[in-house]
């Protein structure tokens, strides 16, 4: 089997695609683009999770990471107000070459995970590694309950954090 | 045993790890900043699945959904203080705070 149709040339594939959109990231200067690049990365992290067979891993990182804690940069980038500082600075709308990038690895992403649903052989290579959501829910309401409860009042704290920080501040009170 | 071998799953953990690491480190945007720890954080979430799947355990993935719930509740302490760093310094850079008296 050649190295593309084999799991591990996906995995370099979706690493390597990782890599690139971490970098945007960290290198970016417009933040709403730092943030797709952001989604890009989790994304094929996700892939990279599937490939070693932890498909709950993977769907968690979707949901969790590229849905929720993404959707909560993009509520906080607009409450920023960055936008108003855009339209003066920026130049003027360069067409479709701004998502040239985010589309491009997203499109080289969703062609993998397509080959790796539409290939059986590969498949089948897959489902004798993994590690079900089955196995994951056993462990984790069995050895390790306190953590889970421990979790919960982690983020209970943080619910309660950034519910206290970010409300407007009184007169004359500070934080 | 799995196809790929763990050296190779540490090695893309360690360069996301880095790439957000110099994020944190170079970046004077605390918005980009946060996005960088959010790289570092899914960086070790790698590491850990990878060394989970190669022993077929599912010690690694719980490991991941308790840096999950560590990453989800950073975010939303960090970008309400950001929300408030915001609304009293108009600006997002983190060297005004180098004159915060504690």
């Amino acid at each position: 089997m050649s190295l593309f149709a084999s799991i591990e040339g996906l995995f370099y594939l979706a690493a390597l695609i990782a890599v690139i959109a971490s970098l945007k990231v960290v290198t970016g200067k417009n933040t709403v683009h730092a943030l797709l690049y952001l989604v890009i990365s989790l994304l094929a992290v996700a892939v990279c999770f599937y490939l070693m067979g932890a498909p709950f891993a993977a769907g968690l990182e979707v949901i969790v990471y590229a849905g929720a804690i993404l959707v909560l940069f993009v509520f906080a980038v607009m409450m920023f107000g960055l936008g108003v500082d855009e339209t003066m600075h920026a130049p003027q709308s360069k067409g479709l070459s701004l998502w040239f990038g985010p589309m491009l690895l997203a499109a080289l992403l969703l062609i993998e995970l397509v080959f790796v649903i539409d290939n059986s052989e590969l498949k089948l290579q897959l489902s004798n590694k993994m590690v079900d959501a089955k196995q994951v829910g056993i462990l984790l309401y069995g050895p390790y309950l306190l953590a889970v409860e421990i979790a919960s009042f982690l983020l209970l704290a943080g619910l309660v954090a950034g519910y206290h920080y970010a409300k407007p501040e009184h007169q004359g009170r500070r934080l | 045993m799995t196809d790929i071998p763990l050296a190779h799953v540490l090695i893309l953990s360690s360069l996301l790890f880095t790439i957000g690491f110099v994020g944190v480190v170079v970046r004077k945007n605390t918005l980009f900043m946060l996005m960088s720890l959010e790289v570092m954080l899914n960086a070790v979430g790698v590491a850990f699945i990878g060394a989970g799947s190669v022993w077929q355990e599912a010690d690694g993935q719980i490991m991941f959904m308790l840096i999950l719930t560590l990453a989800a509740a950073e975010v939303a302490v960090g970008l309400a203080l950001l929300i408030r760093m915001q609304r009293r310094y108009r600006t997002l850079d983190i060297d005004v705070l180098s004159k915060m008296k504690g």
